[in-house]
């Protein structure tokens, strides 16, 4: 059984004449365990799929299935026990008048949680943040404290599969790549499955073990991590995205 | 070589209701007609160094220096009057966001056109025409459309190209780049970097390049000072950045996560409160 099974999804925004296209017949499977990434340039549709699956645009048109269950317009509670997302921006994210505690315990009493006290501390813990940032507000916290706290929100209901859209582009490269380790080890305690978005290719090289590559609302290749890191690609847009990608990291000299 | 400007132990302070805050922490440095690249995390001070050099900090914020000298102008003592002739004219500054350094309400063509009659005497036709030829010159296609056009008509990548040519009409001797490309895709990033950087070479100017991206600085630069908590840790030349000695460039070179080498971990910085403490390194030349 496949965690997610996208089959020929459209997305449209608008109506009549002025109506959009933003997805066009996506297709695409993640295995469990796996952790699959999908990039492209603002614009390309990426994190309009990963709203379609989490149920926060219904004008959809195709399959789509989690976890063997096809999904309709409406997401049933027990979708978001199995499927949670971590949004790109975190001081956008976190309601600004509510503590970590609050956060994180409203969303344990909403899939019905008895020991949420203990789980509160328990997760603060898993995310490296510790019991002392329970009472703090959002404007109390750095930006990489703010999107551990919105990870620990994602893992509050011990989802399986994580949906990551863009969840480190607002942080500086140090911070990055301390959330990057986390998510990296919490998938390896879990068994999660990540589908995470990114416009950086070096990112989604370093988490994924498969990438779809998006443009103009079309996935236009499927490769493997290890094809683009010896910049195999096939299609001309990947290659032109790599090319960018490398050559802002190397030196010209 | 002679310098375009210098600054000699440049502090910005701002007062909190728990004592003052120093965003940037007595630095010294010069520019000559090179690309020098600023680089550090957010709260390093960058931005404000940036903004400090054009007397952009506004009140509460103090700017205290024991000498800044743009070209024959001493910028300390230099007045509110006085300094509208400078920006624009002699220096300019490009924002991170063109969605946010864009006039809405004014089309792109008035925009670049005030920018020129702010600084010169000439007619609206000469004027017109030399800000079709800057827009031209910044590979924008069919400049005579899109001078008509407004902000939020233009694609972001556009946007910044608009900016471009708007500060680098009055002919400056220096333009200060704060993030000129963070809010824009990796593949016009490299687009907008590359005709900023063949104007900057072509007419001599001298370039300061603040960002948060050591590898992308080090492309486009020929000297790079890392900042960390308002201080200069290191001055390195572009070419030598992987000969960098401070733990603290080392850390974030090797944060990076690199796609053609790959890493099961990236390494976190550790940061050590001694660099807080380290006197700042002068980049004067």
């Amino acid at each position: 059984m496949s965690a997610i099974e996208i089959r020929d999804l459209s997305v449209y925004f608008g109506e009549g004449a002025e109506q959009m296209r933003a997805v066009k017949s996506a297709n695409f499977t993640v295995a469990e365990g796996e952790s699959f990434g999908l990039v492209g340039e603002s614009g390309s549709g990426k994190s309009t799929v990963l709203r379609a699956i989490a149920g926060l645009v219904d004008s959809w048109t195709g399959e789509m299935s989690v976890l063997g269950t096809p999904l309709g317009r409406k997401r049933a509670p027990a979708f978001f026990k199995q499927v949670q997302m971590v949004f790109q921006d975190p001081y956008a994210s976190l309601h600004p008048r509510h503590t970590v505690d609050r956060v994180l315990g409203e969303v344990l009493k909403l899939h019905g949680f008895s020991d949420i006290d203990a789980r509160i501390d328990r997760l603060l813990d898993d995310v490296g943040l510790g019991k002392g940032f329970r009472f703090r507000y959002p404007h109390q916290l750095s930006g990489g404290q703010r999107q551990r706290v919105a990870i620990a929100r994602a893992l509050a209901p011990e989802p399986r599969i994580v949906l990551l859209d863009e969840p480190t582009s607002a942080l500086d490269v140090s911070v990055q790549a301390e959330i990057l380790n986390l998510l990296s080890d919490l998938r390896a305690e879990r068994g999660l499955t990540y589908l995470m978005v990114s416009h950086d290719l070096g990112v989604i090289g370093h988490m994924c073990d498969r990438i779809a590559v998006m443009q103009h609302g079309e996935i236009v290749e499927l490769l493997d991590v290890e094809k683009m890191r010896a910049l195999q690609a096939e299609h001309a847009y990947t290659r032109h995205l790599l090319d960018s990608s490398i050559r802002s990291v190397r030196e010209i000299s | 070589m002679t310098s375009l400007l210098d600054v000699e132990n440049l502090r910005v302070t701002f007062p909190t209701r728990s004592g003052s805050f120093e965003a940037v922490r007595g630095i010294s440095f010069s520019l000559g007609r090179e690309r020098l690249g600023i680089v550090g995390e957010s709260g390093s001070g960058k931005s404000m160094t940036g903004r400090a050099i054009l007397k952009l900090i506004r009140k509460p914020g103090i700017v205290t220096a024991d000498r800044m000298q743009m070209g024959g102008t001493d910028l300390l003592t230099a007045s509110e009057r006085e300094m509208r002739r400078i920006r624009g004219r002699h220096a300019s500054m490009i924002m991170q966001d063109p969605k946010f350094s864009l006039n809405p309400v004014m089309t792109v063509g008035s925009q670049i056109t005030e920018a020129l009659l702010t600084h010169e005497k000439l007619s609206r036709a000469e004027a017109r025409k030399r800000a079709v030829a800057m827009l031209d010159a910044v590979a924008i296609r069919d400049p005579e459309r899109v001078m008509s056009l407004y902000p939020h008509e233009v694609s972001g990548g556009m946007g910044q190209r608009i900016m471009i040519a708007m500060m680098l009409i009055p002919n400056p001797e220096i333009l200060i780049a704060d993030e000129p490309t963070s809010a824009l895709d990796v593949s016009v990033q490299l687009q907008v970097l590359e005709i900023m950087d063949k104007l900057v070479t072509d007419r001599g100017m001298g370039l300061i390049f603040i960002s948060h991206d050591l590898n992308l600085v080090s492309n486009f630069c020929d000297r790079i000072l890392i900042m960390y908590a308002g201080r200069i840790v290191e001055v390195c030349q572009a070419g030598k950045l992987h000969e960098a000695k401070h733990p603290y460039t080392i850390g974030l070179l090797n944060s990076v996560p690199d796609l053609e080498h790959p890493r099961p971990r990236l390494d976190a910085l550790q940061r050590d409160p001694a660099w807080r403490e380290a006197p700042s390194v002068s980049a004067l030349t």
